[in-house]
């Protein structure tokens, strides 16, 4: 394979902590070697002008649906792995809540196949904690992890069943998975499709509260001290959850937590006139919460950015407003999102792509997530100044869903490799 | 030209209000005549959309818009296409298409009226979505109580029951303090907003909501709420909650009595209450088809021209 040479960008390596301008050499697919300034390319080689641009590693999303098996109306693996592509991403790793559900090794093979068949992003897949998402049974986790299976959740339904959840994280922990949670307690949010707020109690909506969050992620930081097992709390959206798992981390527990773009950025108020696409679970909270996801995604109580991508069709959004699917999509928008809280301030560059790529490698043990001679060249390309508007019905992705559409944001992966090979490039 | 939607009293102005307030004073006349048929309507239809089962509300905009001239047609979800699967939206175009005038519609989920609205090119009146307007309803109250009280402006309200879940408690505080009156709401802490409504006093004691009422406000408690755990039982509701001589007599005197239908007597309401001097229950009905027949001219265009020409 031939040479591609990004020259003159400015490396960003959050697992080195190198930051300097330099020139990143791809050969055979690898990493062949980062060299400061600007090198100087044998004729015929690809030269990509990276000058004002930022080379990270590939980045990496612990958390999208891409709906198949089942749902291939919304979204395919291939259609998700050219999202992820398309918006800077490396690799994804797919939610089992498909129909049927990943629980079990020949459906983690189905997927993992078809991304490889795809092409674009890398996918891995995660399987589920009990049987048919049904919170009774454990699936098999050994047989799964065996087929490639990096973590178990049934991430869009908490695990009700203290007791159940208790054995999930001790059995997990006996083949070395991680257990990613979606914490609410259904007995406090049951019925509810919103934040409970001023905004639920002028729209007349009914609202859930933190504490439906709050109680869960208390209650199973408690399971991780008890069990010793590795706890990831998926899209925490509130203050508690955030101050919850600053604690468990100041305890030494194997507790890990991600953040949504939409969560850092929004408040309940996006519902405002019964918007569908400001609808999704857990919900858009308060302002007070997304102050303090910033502060937990600056301070390292939050040790990644996943996007809980989550593509609809008109079919389950043009709907009334409780009848509504939850969730939106976000690999197409996450980089600039993110790059906003650079811009105010709120995190680093260095800290902004650590929470895309080698906070989210590490919690479930990827490979990938820092630029490493040797190493497969999953590299991502970002100019953090382009200005563009974010024009869903130009999305890789089929879902259209996003509270997104028609903002001006800056900051937009321009190119996106995979193992050397450019599966994005604008 | 842009159709007219009522979806709630929220987007109206006080001058909106009081205009449609003025028109259906005017149009009672009419519904107490001996004659009940303009044709301010004639050749406009009116399709109204029950998604969610009620009697009273429907025939009241029926009866509105035929006294009127109007057609009127009705539509329920049962036995509907609904019922085999057809989506909300897919219904309310399919419905548009035969060119009505005006969809009233009734719906279980806050926000419908509003969705349609954005979907059509007729007008849309908002015949109660979930726990969110009926804003109707609030007009009725409104007029009802003007007729009694004189101008609102300074009079105390109170509305008693589930406020949370209630259309009608939070349309008729958004009327009436827009009408200049104070709104104080008050039930058991489990049926009060999650977050305090603006401008409106939020109590569980029921003699303090009373203290200084010039009318009480009755809303029906459903006692499924007794399952969800809103409340314990009718008979301890009743006690601290309902509406009966002795806690009428925290109120000022002479306060007037109202309730949004169907009633369950002996529980947010005493027979005796309910059928007493001061009861205005059935007021409210008659209300009804004045303010909804104003409501159906505004949609048309020819509320000021009817009560002028």
């Amino acid at each position: 394979m031939a040479e591609i040479w990004l020259v003159g960008g400015r490396i960003l390596d959050p697992a080195s902590g190198m930051d300097t301008a330099g020139t990143l050499v791809v050969r055979d697919g690898a990493i062949a070697a980062i060299e400061k300034g600007e090198g100087a390319p044998a004729p015929g080689t690809r030269v990509i002008d990276c000058r004002g641009k930022w080379i990270v590693p590939g980045l990496i999303d612990l958390h999208v649906h891409l709906r198949e098996p089942g749902e291939e109306y919304k979204e395919t693996i291939e259609t998700g792995a050219r999202a992820a592509a398309a918006g800077g991403f490396a690799a994804v790793v797919a939610m089992p809540n498909t129909k049927p559900p990943i629980d079990d090794p020949s459906l983690v093979r189905f997927v993992i196949e078809k991304g490889k068949e795809a092409g674009y992003a890398r996918v891995y897949t995660s399987g589920a904690i009990t049987r048919g998402l049904r919170g009774e049974e454990l699936a098999d986790y050994g047989l799964m992890k065996e087929a490639g299976a990096v973590c178990v959740t049934d991430d869009g339904r908490p695990v009700m069943n203290a007791g159940l959840m208790r054995r999930a994280l001790e059995y997990a922990s006996t083949f070395g998975l991680p257990v990613m949670v979606h914490e609410e307690d259904l007995t406090l949010s049951g019925g509810a499709v919103m934040n409970e707020g001023p905004t639920s109690a002028r729209l007349g909506l009914p609202g859930f509260p933190n504490a439906a969050e709050d109680v869960m992620v208390l209650r199973d930081i408690e399971l991780a001290a008890l069990t010793g097992a590795h706890l990831h709390i998926a899209h925490l959206s509130t203050a508690g959850a955030v101050r919850a798992v600053r604690e468990a981390k100041r305890r030494g527990l194997r507790v890990t937590a991600e953040a949504t773009p939409h969560h850092f950025t929004l408040t309940d108020e996006a519902v405002a006139r019964y918007d569908t696409h400001a609808k999704m679970c857990p919900p858009l909270r308060s302002r007070a919460d997304v102050e303090a996801i910033r502060e937990g995604l600056a301070d390292g109580t939050l040790d990644a950015i996943a996007t809980d991508h989550a593509p609809h069709s008109s079919l389950e959004k043009d709907v009334p407003f409780a009848q509504a699917a939850n969730g939106i999509v976000g690999l197409e928008t996450a980089v600039p999102l993110t790059l906003a809280l650079v811009r105010e301030g709120i995190l680093s560059p260095m800290r902004a792509i650590e929470l895309l790529s080698w906070g989210p490698a590490r919690i479930f043990g990827l490979p990938g997530g820092r630029l490493e001679v040797g190493a497969p060249a999953d590299v991502t390309v970002i100019d953090p100044d382009l200005e563009w508007e974010i024009d869903a019905n130009r999305f890789a992705s089929k879902g259209r869903n996003t509270p997104f559409h028609g903002w001006k944001v800056r900051g937009r992966a321009v190119r996106t490799l995979v193992g050397g090979k450019i599966v994005h490039e604008i | 030209m842009e159709p007219w939607h009522l979806l709630g009293i929220e987007p109206l102005g006080r001058g909106e209000i009081e205009g449609i307030l003025r028109g259906a004073r005017a149009l009672r006349e009419l519904l107490r005549g001996p004659t009940k048929k303009r044709s301010d309507l004639r050749g406009k239809t009116v399709i109204n959309l029950f998604f969610e089962n009620s009697t009273r509300t429907r025939v009241s905009f029926e009866m509105a818009a035929k006294i009127l001239g109007a057609d009127a047609i009705n539509w329920s979800a049962a036995g509907s296409s609904q019922a085999k699967g057809e989506t909300f939206l897919d219904t309310i175009r399919t419905l548009e298409a035969m060119r009505p005038d005006v969809l009233v519609i009734r719906h279980a989920a806050s926000g419908a009226a509003e969705l349609a609205a954005r979907h059509v090119r007729c007008s849309v009146v908002n015949a109660g979505d979930g726990a969110h307007e009926h804003p109707t309803q609030a007009l009725l109250d409104a007029l009802t109580l003007q007729d009694h009280l004189g101008s609102l402006e300074g009079r105390r309200i109170a509305i008693v029951g589930d406020i949370a879940h209630s259309r009608v408690a939070r349309s008729t505080s958004l009327c009436l303090r827009r009408l200049g009156a104070s709104v104080v709401l008050c039930g058991p802490r489990t049926m009060l907003p999650a977050a305090p409504w603006e401008g409106v006093e939020m109590v569980s004691d029921l003699r303090e909501a009373l203290r200084e009422a010039d009318a009480i406000i009755a809303l029906r408690i459903q006692l499924e709420r007794i399952s969800e755990c809103l409340f314990s039982s009718a008979r301890e509701y009743a006690r601290y909650f309902g509406l009966s001589r002795r806690t009428l007599a925290w109120a000022k005197e002479g306060a007037f009595v109202l309730h949004p239908g169907p009633m369950n007597r002996g529980v947010e309401i005493e027979p005796e209450i309910a059928d007493g001097g001061r009861s205005l229950v059935l007021h409210q009905v008659e209300s009804g088809v004045a303010v909804r027949m104003a409501v159906l001219l505004r949609a048309a265009g020819k509320l000021e021209e009817s009560i002028h020409g």
